[in-house]
């Protein structure tokens, strides 16, 4: 209870409860590839954390590998503009 | 006017907040393309994802164009990537802080390119960032009061991520999970864009003549 008061005191700009935190937090695990969420309780707010974290790092190393393949491509691809009508055609 | 005389009663930061409210009202009125859904569900849309992959598409053709010695510290993959992000950040529109963090930094390089100096860097940041500014004294307490979340490892962790989305170094626990959620979104669909452009360059690459059977 002692907390909930220097929180409204402290709130002013930033009225954090803990419902609102295990809401997002649930809402982040939904993204998570790990299961395709439902049931959402069982994880705690730590493993969720720890697995977005690797989550985004895995992410981040896609976009990098993904770059490197892409640069390569357009090292070797003649024409750009071919590609570039190829593909918003091929929509 | 109408809206800040009726506002006189409320704290004085409202007329701030009316124009804040207005301008986003602005925003919205520009782009019919926002939808006022979550973003999730706008990061998984296909219109954004072709909204991506041309704006990428010309970036890269930029790219590609550039990289004749202008910026030789730079490997293709590394340009390739930042202009992956860029993209992604410009997609965003403006309402998230890690793209806005993404759009600054890369504002920041352009410009001060020629002086290198950390320090300055660090002064324009400040400058920029200093007008969505909140005062973050609050916020930070707010974080360690927080009742089941005391604990240190959850602490260390927030701390991770905050760092890992740009523009959350500081931010309260609650916005680094707004931001988080976003960012994952938008991750997700940049790497779904990016597979996608590939598969098609790829399929493309193989045959030399096929730039003939399209026409």
């Amino acid at each position: 209870m002692s907390s909930r008061r220097s929180r409204s005191r402290h709130s002013g700009s930033s009225r954090v409860t803990d419902d609102q935190i295990n809401d997002l937090v649930s809402k982040l695990q939904q993204l998570l590839p790990e299961m395709h969420n439902r049931r959402s309780d069982k994880k705690s707010a730590t493993k969720v954390l720890q697995e977005t974290c690797n989550y985004i790092r895995s992410l981040h190393r896609e976009v990098d590998d993904l770059s490197e393949r892409l640069s390569e491509l357009l090292e070797n691809a003649d024409t750009t503009q071919a590609d570039l009508i190829r593909s918003l055609i091929m929509q | 006017m109408m809206a800040s005389i009726m506002s006189s009663s409320n704290p004085a930061a409202n007329p701030d907040r009316s124009s804040t409210r207005r301008k986003k009202k602005k925003k919205i009125h520009h782009n019919p393309q926002i939808q006022p859904e979550t973003p999730k569900i706008q990061w998984q849309s296909d219109a954004q994802q072709q909204i991506y992959s041309s704006k990428l598409l010309h970036a890269l053709q930029q790219v590609r164009l550039g990289s004749s010695g202008s910026e030789p510290s730079s490997s293709a993959p590394r340009r390739v990537r930042d202009a992956a992000y860029g993209v992604l950040a410009a997609t965003a529109r403006g309402r998230t802080r890690w793209s806005r963090a993404i759009l600054t930094s890369r504002l920041k390089l352009k410009f001060m390119k020629k002086n290198n100096i950390a320090k300055r860097q660090r002064k324009v940041m400040t400058v920029i960032a200093a007008a969505g500014y909140q005062p973050r004294r609050k916020s930070k307490v707010g974080v360690f009061r927080l009742k089941s979340k005391c604990f240190p490892a959850f602490q260390r962790k927030a701390r991770v991520l905050s760092r890992l989305i740009p523009g959350c170094r500081k931010q309260p626990f609650p916005v680094v999970l707004e931001e988080t959620t976003d960012y994952i979104a938008a991750l997700q669909m940049q790497v779904r864009a990016m597979s996608a452009l590939a598969e098609l360059l790829t399929g493309s690459g193989s045959s030399s003549s096929s730039s003939a059977q399209l026409s």
